[in-house]
């Protein structure tokens, strides 16, 4: 009787720590799953995709109704200064030099720190000295 | 500065890009357009330096220092009329430095938290392959076109066999080994579509012609920003996808406009080889034995000094001859003599658009005189002069009557309306378009045979008298 009773004891304590185990494989599961919800939200891989491709198709239309309202005179400086703003890259690049772990990547970015450095400086003074000269005519 | 903080901030500077650009709808507000153009670059700089984990500020700051300082050197130097050149050199860099960001997010993803070296997410692999291939065909286009401008590669269209099917076996290529890459990880590869695109880039430019190039310098422009945006998803950053969309849409616009300009449809125009024929064609214009009314300078003047309204039609031979300064001066003097003088722009006069404003305003001409094709076509009938200096297909009639002129349909100015046709050129040769221009020989031309800015300062000197 006491025999049966223990050997009752241990096959409950052997499912309890059976349990245990599915228990805690369970927990980390899920906090494996929200690690990556969390992830996701954050923004990696596919749901950043959309995120971004709904500001791409937005930011192209912005751009297509404000061009078209640019004036053919002004056209030469439109060029000069959306080469200018897409120098904007320079964030990239910023990133590149102060974050990556290789020599490789940081040199590469150093690169086009000063590659998109001479356009945002070039770009912005050529388009100020285009316009300098055709506001120069108003007073007049 | 916390993470949602820098998102803020690059919000802000998207929206002062958006400004930049809106400000150029007039002269007036283009000013302080700028001035939101370069806070929001700041913004975007500062915020970024600020971003946590960042170290090397110093190699930053002397980074930006150096690139800076040549930027700003080359930019106060450069003449008006080398402009186009400037911006496809411009435009090269931007796509060189989306190829270095490219291949530093390739070579160290976990900076840009896009997985781990050899384990790049497929996705990011996608849009920085794409943003890299882009990014190196803006750049070797960008300095093949450079090089048409300015001179030192010959601005007729290079062509030869097979270069089309080459040229889509090559973008098949990189679209390939984009999907090896996406498979393998591989560095290689990865520099392999860099190298097949830097070539792709140059076959793509050396088949279009000179004149073209307002058409390619816009296309480029468009490139430039796609390339941005392309580097924008890598980076999962929402200012540079804004920004590259805007600078992208303003290119393609751009392209669009120059086209119909020309009424070709761009894939005529990135096919490239027009006016190839331009040699064969102009040796046999010379020939025309058709009676040619040539005048000088003081017959000109003459004609000038006697009109009440006369109308400029200044095209890239204007830019060659840098003649807009001794152009200004002539009309000026004209102006004191009680003329009224208007200068007419036709959308693709010059190299780039809007080429010809800008060399007008150089010279002090004020803008209200200088108008667009749609604007002041239908007032030649009324003019009593049109001065045609160094442009010649923009004013063929044969675009409005002969179908099987190459181009017929093109949008033209028709100064052939006008009382008098003051028409500069170097001789009775053709123009790039390689065909014959009947408007020589119209009894209302008189060609005034010499250098644009020559001729200027003649009829300048016989007004004088």
């Amino acid at each position: 009787m006491s025999s049966n009773l223990s050997e009752q004891a241990d096959k409950v304590q052997g499912t309890t720590q059976v349990l245990n185990a599915q228990v805690t494989e369970l927990l980390n599961q899920l906090s494996a799953s929200e690690a990556a919800l969390a992830a996701a939200q954050h923004g990696a891989g596919a749901p950043f995709f959309v995120i971004g491709l709904t500001v791409f198709v937005l930011a192209c239309f912005v751009g297509y109704y404000v061009v078209w309202r640019v004036t053919p005179a002004l056209h030469s400086p439109l060029m000069a200064v959306t080469n200018a703003i897409s120098s904007v890259i320079i964030v990239g690049a910023l990133i590149a030099v102060g974050q990556s772990d290789n020599v490789l990547s940081k040199g590469m970015g150093f690169l086009a720190v000063v590659l998109a450095s001479v356009n945002i400086f070039g770009g912005f003074i050529v388009t100020q000295r285009m316009l300098a000269m055709f506001s120069k005519k108003k007073k007049k | 500065m916390s993470m949602t903080v820098s998102l803020l901030a690059y919000l802000v500077s998207s929206v002062c890009c958006i400004m930049a650009l809106r400000g150029l709808s007039g002269p007036e507000t283009a000013k302080s357009g700028m001035r939101f153009g370069i806070a929001g670059m700041t913004l975007a700089i500062i915020t970024t330096m600020f971003m946590p984990n960042m170290q090397g500020f110093g190699l930053i700051v002397a980074g930006i220092a150096v690139g800076g300082a040549i930027g700003a050197f080359v930019a106060k130097k450069i003449a008006m009329t080398d402009l186009p050149q400037l911006v496809a050199a411009f435009h090269s860099l931007v796509g060189l430095a989306a190829v270095m960001i490219a291949a530093a997010a390739f070579g160290s993803p976990a900076a840009y938290g896009i997985g781990e070296h050899g384990n790049i997410p497929v996705g990011s692999l996608i849009e920085m392959s794409l943003g890299v291939a882009i990014g190196a065909i803006t750049f070797t286009g960008s300095i093949i076109a450079c090089g048409k401008l300015q001179g030192f590669i010959t601005g007729k269209p290079i062509v030869f066999k097979g270069q089309h099917p080459l040229n889509a076996l090559l973008g098949i290529g990189v679209v390939v080994m984009i999907v090896l890459l996406c498979m393998t990880q591989s560095p290689l590869l990865f520099w392999a579509i860099v190298a097949v695109a830097l070539l792709l880039g140059v076959l793509m430019i050396i088949p279009i012609g000179g004149a073209d190039m307002p058409v390619i310098v816009s296309m480029l422009n468009s490139y430039s920003g796609w390339a941005a945006a392309g580097i924008g998803f890598t980076l999962q950053n929402n200012l540079l996808i804004i920004v590259g969309a805007l600078v992208g849409a303003s290119g393609a616009i751009l392209s669009y406009i120059m086209c119909k300009g020309m009424n070709r449809s761009f894939f005529n125009v990135i096919l490239g080889g027009f006016g190839g024929e331009a040699a064969a064609g102009g040796a046999a214009a010379v020939k025309s034995d058709k009676p040619v009314k040539i005048g000088s300078a003081d017959d000109a003047a003459f004609i000038l000094k006697n009109a009440a309204s006369v109308v400029i039609v200044p095209g890239y031979g204007m830019a060659v001859a840098q003649a807009q300064h001794a152009l200004r001066e002539m009309c000026d003097m004209l102006k004191k003599n009680g003329t009224k003088v208007r200068y007419a722009i036709h959308p693709v006069a010059g190299r780039m658009p809007g080429h010809m404003n800008v060399l007008l305003a150089e010279a002090n001409v004020p803008y209200d005189e200088v108008l667009e094709l749609e604007d002041i076509n239908r007032d030649f009938a009324q003019t009593d002069v049109a001065f045609v200096i160094g442009a010649n297909d923009i004013t063929n009639p044969a675009a409005k009557k002969d179908p099987a002129s190459p181009i017929y349909g093109m949008p033209i100015l028709d100064v052939e309306s006008a009382g008098t046709v003051l028409f500069i050129k170097r001789s009775l040769g053709s123009g790039y378009a390689g065909i014959d221009n009947e408007l020589f020989f119209y009894d209302n031309t008189m060609m005034l045979l010499g250098d644009a800015k020559a001729m200027c300062e003649g009829v300048i000197k016989a007004l004088e008298h």
